[in-house]
């Protein structure tokens, strides 16, 4: 119950931001997405309402656009390369070791809601590959290795916040 | 008014109308599936195609979007035009095997299921044409239903995929859908529709069950209709 008042809340201190105007649903959209790492069902029918657009073209939107994700997601998204030359320097043993590490299968988030595991196709940096990337974060040259010193760095950062 | 020449005819036709309705108006038939009466065109089905010649190029062109225009040289059975109208019905085929009305037309152009294309299973009968989505938006004025996701898993439906709120039942997409995709069971005074169950509203002279309550109490917020007055079913008022 709290949690959708804090969702609710939230959302109409965004759509004010944005002026409330339909042109804005993406930028609204993005920002929803960027407080909650996902689009909260209760979050857009609120920015329904208070925008005037019917729901069914808010959710046309938000299904429309891969950026947008329906589910939880976690804190760090974690997008490992699986392009062609990502995948014949080994991308596929770096993704089982991610499936290993943190227990989840390409597309889940792991329990605690920390790491979301993607696939992407490329990232425009073959020449690095196997590439994974953190949140903003090019790691080139991934090893097994290096999978878990990452994965303990960020869990150890997130222990001292 | 407008002179043209269709299938070597000389066509006369009105300012601002479609080519679609000057070729129909010369008594040649366009097999299209999408343009309907009561809702905008947006040249989704694609079996309209026409060749049109303007000075000396040709070219493909849905007939049902592009307006009449002086001199203009219209084909409309020319091996191009039968090329690309066998392709789409080709791939609508592949799409929605099960569409009785697809396999008719189909057989009439004689054109036949091609094994290149796998058959969908999972589209029912639905050909994305959105004319549901539009008569929702633009007749009835609710916008409850809406296309979700985008290439091979975009669907038709309610937002989320839950009964909708929105909705009042009046059946419109019913109507318009050119394929029979949508279904609505009616079982006197009880419609179900998208999913969620409407209560119909008996007519309070002759007591036959003639449209939603819901879609009543629309009408009434918007016209300023008492309930008691459309409460009445058009053939008792």
């Amino acid at each position: 119950m709290k949690k959708t008042a804090n969702f609710t809340a939230k959302t109409k201190a965004i759509v004010k931001k944005h002026g409330g105007d339909r042109s804005a649903l993406i930028a609204v959209l993005q920002d929803i997405q960027e407080t909650f790492n996902y689009l909260p069902k209760e979050a857009m029918n609120t920015v329904s309402t208070m925008m005037g657009i019917p729901a069914s073209r808010v959710y046309e939107v938000a299904t429309f656009y891969n950026a947008f994700s329906l589910n939880p997601r976690g804190k760090h998204i974690v997008k490992i390369c699986v392009g062609t030359a990502c995948h014949v320097r080994g991308a596929s043993a770096i993704q089982d070791k991610f499936e290993q590490k943190l227990l989840i299968k390409p597309g889940e988030t792991n329990q605690d809601q920390q790491f979301t595991l993607e696939l992407v196709n490329c990232v425009g940096a073959c020449a690095l590959g196997p590439v994974v990337v953190i949140d903003t974060e090019y790691h080139g040259q991934m090893t097994m290795n290096k999978v878990d010193k990452i994965i303990n760095e960020i869990n150890k950062e997130g222990a001292q916040q | 008014m407008i002179n043209m020449i269709i299938d070597g005819k000389n066509v006369t036709a009105p300012k601002d109308t479609m080519l679609l309705e000057a070729i129909r108006g010369a008594g040649i038939s366009v097999p299209t599936l999408c343009a309907h009466e009561s809702v905008s065109r947006s040249g989704a089905c694609r079996l309209c195609v026409v060749e049109i010649k303007k000075g000396n190029r040709t070219r493909i062109v849905t007939s049902c979007l592009y307006g009449v225009e002086e001199g203009l040289i219209v084909n409309t059975k020319s091996d191009r035009v039968k090329n690309v109208r066998r392709l789409v019905m080709e791939l609508l085929l592949a799409r929605c095997p099960e569409s009785d009305l697809l396999q008719k037309m189909a057989k009439e152009m004689g054109i036949e299921a091609q094994p290149r294309f796998t058959p969908d299973t999972d589209k029912g009968t639905c050909i994305l044409c959105r004319s549901c989505v539009r008569v929702c938006e633009e007749v009835v004025g609710v916008s409850a239903i809406g296309l979700f996701a985008r290439g091979s898993r975009k669907t038709v439906g309610t937002p989320f995929m839950e009964q909708s709120d929105a909705c009042i039942g009046c059946g419109a997409c019913v109507y318009v859908c050119p394929t029979n995709h949508i279904v609505m069971t009616s079982t006197g005074e009880k419609r179900k529709i998208w999913g969620r169950n409407f209560k119909m509203q008996a007519c309070s002279k002759c007591g036959k069950f003639f449209a939603p309550v819901d879609q009543l109490k629309f009408i009434s917020k918007k016209t300023g209709t008492s309930m008691e007055d459309l409460a009445v079913c058009t053939e008792c008022r």
